[in-house]
């Protein structure tokens, strides 16, 4: 049997967390989202023995087409740091395009974040930790990144992404922690700089 | 249709057994498998199936309680991965030479050692000979396909063979990915009531299993599964070809991609095999007359179709998630052999990569078409080792 | 029996006739030959139970001999005689 070619247009996006912080559940809910919008996706974290505060990559395409690599992301068109210790431990602009953007979970505004990474195009900033305090009471901040994510990406839709939270949550949380985090989303989406 | 849904490839072929409802499930957890057995136990739990669900306390007896309970006239399925596919490599045999047609799910992960999690095909390669119809996906839709058509091949009575569909550790088991699922009550029609042969539970034909043979009858009954092995090869391409018209997702036994007009193949299986014909549209695009082959099905081996899609060809490399050492990869032989009585025979090379879970990354398949093309691949060679 | 063919057997090495045993006629393995003493035998029967190829004869609730055509010549039902009616002859002496 012989296959057409299929052309190909994807989103990469690298996911830097540490184990525990949620990553693979934000990953998790952005690929949900976008399937709600016939997206095709694939999210998958780096594999290993994960260890509760050890640094982990996790990583998500979306496309309009078939997914055909199933290697890690390489040269990705976003990284989002969900924890700001990270960026210094981790080169998180690794392998970024150039026209790439960078969103990352800090307290101190794009300008300082663009300072810290030496990058200024595409940086956006988002004090994700606060938003978690303030909306959720713990420092539980992916949520309020995916919110940030959502906005910079411009690829899937802020009410998909609530609607994907709402029905996952739901299964695991009462409605009260599930309203929380969906706020938190709300509010990163519009704090984002 | 069904409902897209965003799954990984464990989940998806948790779910397909759901609605497959198997009678018997016997099976230990091993990473990366651990997530089917996970949630079909919860189905269990919920009274979503009715199946028997035993914990065994060992790969080995999760199989041998597979064979006791397929023989009594059960429709059987379980999951494993490495050590513990090893771990079974004994009563494999038996599974076969019983003629069962159990269907078991393997989430390829590198053997021990050192200790290793992550994905690679030597766990089913070294399960090759044993009689079992090894199929190979490359994504999570194709996980839960081969899943499906696994128990149709299985159970075909041409065929009575078990059958192992192999899936990618972690890159297809714990990606999460669109994929659509048949509806149940298709499912259940397109795999239908179970028809045991002369099971044990029924008092009315008692038959004995798994008796002692000599030199005077052990060679017929070894003669007749590699006939039945034979016989499986058309069986699994009706099977796909039925299954292409009844969702629209065509497959077959040897997948050629943009091989018609190609110079240069490049032949591999499981999720290599997407990651490939990326390479191949890129080098398209730069006018290199290049291909890819995706090998779905290992045993039986497909030799004819193998040799049509790359007889002609200029320079094919053979990729090996695994490797004999002090021999090849397991693959290469076998692609070799389909060849040799081919008329216009391709150069042909080896690559063996991807051990323990080393990510395969697009560059590094663009240098392996580079080195086929410019010649300077040797008979065998590594991707991605520090030599 | 050993020339049927591979597509004459049963798949699966599977035994489909009940019984077949029978069919494999084990006395030909005999080297010694049981022979039982009636005077002393009181019919207990434990050479019956013991027997592993199923050839002791019993009429009418009586042990009345040696299935011949099965019995390998083990000597179970002679050591396990409790009084010593049955003795283990050499074949052909």
């Amino acid at each position: 049997m012989i296959v057409r070619c299929i052309p190909l247009t994807t989103i990469e996006i690298r996911w830097h967390g540490r184990g525990g912080q949620g990553v693979v559940t934000a990953n998790e809910l952005l690929a949900g989202a976008a399937l709600k919008e016939g997206k095709f996706i694939k999210a998958f974290p780096e594999f290993g023995p994960e260890r509760m505060g050890a640094p982990i990559r996790a990583f998500t395409r979306l496309s309009d087409k078939p997914i055909m690599v199933h290697s890690q992301v390489y040269t990705p068109d976003m990284v989002v740091v969900i924890d700001a210790t990270l960026l210094k431990q981790v080169n998180v602009l690794d392998g970024l395009k150039d026209e790439g953007q960078v969103v990352a979970n800090f307290p101190d505004g794009k300008e300082k974040l663009s300072q810290i990474i030496g990058r200024s195009k595409n940086v956006h900033a988002v004090n994700a930790t606060k938003i978690a305090m303030e909306e959720i009471g713990r420092p539980t901040t992916n949520t309020a990144m995916l919110g940030a994510v959502v906005k910079s990406l411009n690829f899937v839709s802020l009410d998909s992404v609530l609607e994907e939270l709402e029905s996952k949550f739901s299964t695991k949380f009462n409605k009260e922690v599930v309203a929380k985090n969906l706020k938190a989303v709300k509010r990163a989406y519009e704090e984002v700089d | 249709m069904a409902d897209q849904l965003v799954f990984n490839g464990d989940q998806a072929i948790a779910y397909s057994w759901k609605q497959i409802n198997p009678d018997v499930v016997a099976s230990y957890p091993i990473t990366p498998q651990t997530i089917i057995v996970e949630n079909f136990s919860e189905f269990v739990a919920n009274g979503e199936v009715d199946t028997e669900y035993v914990c065994a306390e060992s790969e080995h007896s999760a199989m041998s309680l597979c064979i006791g309970a397929s023989a009594a006239g059960a429709r059987v399925a379980t999951a494993t991965a490495s050590a513990g596919l090893a771990f079974m490599w004994e009563v494999l045999w038996i599974a076969s030479a019983m003629r069962l047609p159990i269907v078991m799910s393997v989430a390829n992960r590198a053997l021990s050692g050192p200790i290793n999690i992550h994905c690679d095909h030597s766990d089913a390669m070294g399960a090759r000979d044993t009689g079992w119809v090894q199929m190979f996906g490359e994504n999570v839709q194709e996980a839960y396909d081969d899943s499906l058509m696994s128990f149709r091949i299985a159970e075909d009575m041409k065929v009575r063979l078990p059958v192992m569909n192999c899936i990618d550790g972690f890159i297809t088991t714990h990606a999460l990915e669109k994929f659509i699922p048949m509806e149940t009550a298709d499912v259940k029609k397109y795999i239908g009531e179970y028809k045991p042969v002369r099971p044990l539970l029924d008092l009315i034909h008692p038959t004995t299993y798994g008796p002692f043979t000599m030199n005077d009858y052990y060679f017929e009954h070894k003669y007749q599964i590699h006939e039945a092995m034979q016989a499986a090869l058309p069986v699994v391409r009706s099977t796909l070809n039925d299954f292409g018209q009844r969702t629209g997702r065509h497959y077959d036994v040897a997948e050629g991609y943009r091989t018609e007009d190609a110079d240069y193949v490049i032949m591999a299986m499981g999720s290599t095999a997407g990651t490939l014909r990326y390479v191949v549209d890129q080098l398209r695009a730069e006018g290199h007359k290049v291909g890819s082959v995706k090998l779905r099905l290992f045993r039986p081996f497909p030799y004819e179709d193998v040799a049509k899609l790359l007889q002609g060809k200029k320079g094919v490399a053979v990729m090996d998630r695994a490797i004999s050492m002090g021999s090849t990869g397991p693959m290469f032989p076998e692609v070799r052999s389909a060849l040799y009585d081919a008329k216009d025979r391709p150069k042909l090379v080896n690559y063996v990569y991807g051990l323990g879970g080393r990510d395969v990354r697009t560059d590094e398949l663009v240098g392996v078409f580079k080195q086929l093309m410019d010649g300077s691949a040797k008979t065998m060679n590594f991707m991605g080792v520090r030599v | 029996m050993a020339d049927k063919k591979s597509k004459e057997l049963p798949q699966g090495a599977m035994i489909t006739e009940a019984g077949n045993a029978k069919n494999y006629e084990t006395g030909s393995w005999r080297s010694k030959t049981p022979q039982v003493n009636k005077e002393k035998c009181t019919n207990c029967l434990f050479c019956w139970i013991y027997c592993p190829d199923n050839c002791i004869i019993v009429k009418d609730e009586k042990m009345s001999g040696f299935k011949l055509t099965h019995c390998k010549g083990c000597g179970i039902c002679a050591t396990q005689c409790p009084v010593k009616a049955i003795t283990m002859k050499e074949e052909g002496a």
